[in-house]
């Protein structure tokens, strides 16, 4: 799991994810609808939710479905229908979190290795490899292990295992762009070099990064899950969907698999809706710039 | 470039990322609020004799680079320090759990790549409705983690059907595989959708090429041209893929071992880390580090054998 991703110049990608064609339209539009569901049940969780999260009731432990309780109850009596969807919230909100701060700095180191150049470059480079060398995951359990369980910590450490993705790519696609004619064009008139990095060259370069950003959310959403799992990520109370797979894993061995396999399935629907959903922008955005 | 340097040159790379990774390893604990020795501690209450005495084992009043050093010194002597919750060498803990985990991985490797280009070999060629299936599936697998993979076999055929047992490593080489081989398979899940997309566009990619023509209309039999002419070209870039999927393998197993209760190095970090058992998480994550990074090296000078294509140089170089 971890970061799927080659060690390629240009986008780095799930391999062959690309050839998903044109023909298969209905599938993008399926998982672009999943998500969008997904992100607004996220957003409206606490309205839609019917009972408390953390309502915890034993004696009801394990029941079926239930007017009361639409989607069953798990060991410890809670209603899973809320619990998923204010899972929701923690499960999109870290990968989030991952994207926007690897997609940031990302794009900062990348900028500044690309336009300077030289020793700088040199620099950054080294400690690109330096990262690479830790899967995402490893880092994340190592930070964690100094800073405690909690939500911060994994965020910060996945956001630098990815970071290189970002900064690699930027640097790449910054150094192609410098040579072009507008660029010296802006430099004659005057413009300072922060000016046309900002202005110019990161808007042209923006959409290829920002589809990085958007293939890496799936691996982001599938790390942090698997933390909350191994009850590295989330704190105990806060619903979330990888710690409900885990509190889930009792239930199974009860005989009693539904709080389980739900939101081991809203993980693998969620995943793979914004794996295609990314992975298309991706390949448009790569048809249009080749 | 020669062979010959050309392998220096990446031994000597890798030495040097290693190097960093170590150090990172090893400063990690120093990024904790407090003093080492109350991380140390973690939080635990202690006399000033048995602050004195962690001070010393672990010379904590001597600068940070003379730590580094001598620790460093002692791990390439195969020392990692005691851990400090099982009061035991770390060398000796990982000692005992190690040859679950690898294993394991082993058999999980065995799987992937033998499913992996199977199904790869068989989209790529078909076609059509066999194709589209691979491709459904393996966008599935995609998107499962390891321990959803876990989870779900576990509880259909461990606890539904019965057929393997719940969890546990078991005793002997026979009971073993019997334990392992749902772990195996849900670590291999994931990896074998990514390894049968590379292998069917590498293969696609491939067919497309004039020799594949030429071939065929010279009339060499079709089975001779996939075998000889297409899925032997595709192995290089399959190979490129060996450094990703071994470390993919290495993270999982962390949450495979933990939902089958296997007392590998992976459930051990998981362990370790939420005791706070600073050793050996620095022990786990470096040998973790370590095996990626020689796989890779071994990929690596693989690569121009199994594809004499590619020109030996620098390495694929991050543009």
């Amino acid at each position: 799991m971890s970061t799927g991703l080659t060690r390629r110049p240009g986008l780095t990608r799930r391999p062959g994810l690309g050839r998903l064609k044109a023909a298969r339209a209905p599938l993008h539009l399926i998982c672009l609808g999943f998500a969008v569901l997904v992100v607004l049940a996220a957003l409206l969780a606490p309205w839609l939710s019917p009972n408390d999260p953390n309502a915890v009731d034993l004696g009801n432990a394990l029941a079926g479905p239930s007017p009361d309780h639409l989607l069953g109850v798990d060991t410890a009596g809670r209603d899973t229908l809320s619990r998923l969807l204010l899972g929701a919230r923690t499960s999109l909100l870290g990968p989030l979190g991952v994207v926007v701060f690897s997609t940031v700095a990302g794009i900062a180191v990348g900028l500044a290795a690309g336009w300077r150049g030289g020793r700088l470059d040199s620099v950054l480079s080294r400690s690109t490899e330096l990262v690479f060398a830790f899967p995402g995951m490893l880092l994340a359990i190592l930070i964690v292990s100094v800073y405690g369980e909690g939500l911060l910590a994994p965020v910060v450490a996945l956001a630098i295992a990815y970071l290189p993705y970002v900064s690699r790519l930027t640097r790449s696609l910054v150094l192609a762009e410098r040579t072009r004619p507008y660029v010296s064009a802006y430099q004659v008139q005057g413009h300072s070099a922060p000016q046309i990095c900002l202005r110019h060259v990161l808007p042209n370069i923006a959409p290829i990064v920002l589809a990085q950003s958007a293939v890496n959310f799936g691996y982001a959403l599938m790390d942090l899950a698997g933390l909350s799992f191994l009850g590295l990520g989330v704190p105990a109370l806060t619903p979330d969907w990888g710690r409900m797979v885990f509190d889930g894993q009792t239930a199974i061995q009860h005989g009693y698999p539904l709080s389980a396999i739900l939101p081991c399935a809203l993980i693998v629907l969620t995943v793979v809706a914004f794996n295609v959903v990314g992975e298309r922008w991706a390949d448009q955005v790569a048809r249009r710039s080749a | 470039m020669s062979f010959l340097r050309f392998a220096a040159r990446r031994l000597v790379e890798m030495a040097v990322t290693l190097f960093g990774a170590s150090f990172v390893v090893f400063g990690a604990m120093y990024l904790a609020p407090g003093s080492p020795a109350s991380f140390l501690l973690s939080g635990r209450s202690a006399s000033p004799a048995a602050l004195q005495a962690i001070n010393e084992q672990y010379h904590l009043d001597d600068p940070f680079l003379v730590r580094y050093f001598r620790w460093l010194g002692q791990v390439l002597q195969g020392d990692f320090g005691r851990s400090i919750t099982y009061r035991t060498d770390v060398s000796e803990l990982l000692a005992d759990r190690l040859p679950a985990t690898l294993l394991l991985v082993g058999m999980a490797l065995v799987i992937v790549v033998v499913i992996g280009l199977a199904l790869g070999r068989l989209g790529a060629v078909r076609g059509g409705a066999t194709d589209s299936t691979i491709l459904v599936t393996t966008t599935i697998a995609l998107g499962t983690p390891s321990f959803v993979a876990a989870v779900l076999l576990q509880g259909l055929f461990a606890v539904e059907l019965g057929w393997f047992p719940v969890g546990g490593v078991g005793d002997g080489f026979g009971d073993m595989l019997r334990h392992l081989a749902l772990p195996a398979l849900a670590l291999a899940l994931y990896l074998i959708g990514m390894l049968a997309r590379v292998t069917r566009s590498a293969m696609l990619e491939a067919l497309e090429g004039e020799h594949v023509t030429v071939a065929r209309s010279r009339g060499v039999p079709e089975r001779e041209v996939i075998r000889r002419h297409v899925f032997r070209n595709s192995l290089g870039t399959v190979l490129t893929t060996g450094g990703l999927i071994v470390s993919t393998l290495l993270v999982c197993t962390i949450l495979v071992e933990s939902a089958f209760s296997i007392g590998g190095i992976g459930q051990l970090l998981e362990l370790s880390t939420t005791t706070k058992d600073f050793p050996t998480v620095q022990a786990i994550s470096l040998i973790i580090v370590a095996l990626f990074m020689t796989v890779n090296l071994i990929v690596d000078l693989l690569h121009p054998l199994v594809d004499p294509r590619v020109a030996l140089g620098p390495r694929r170089s991050d543009a």
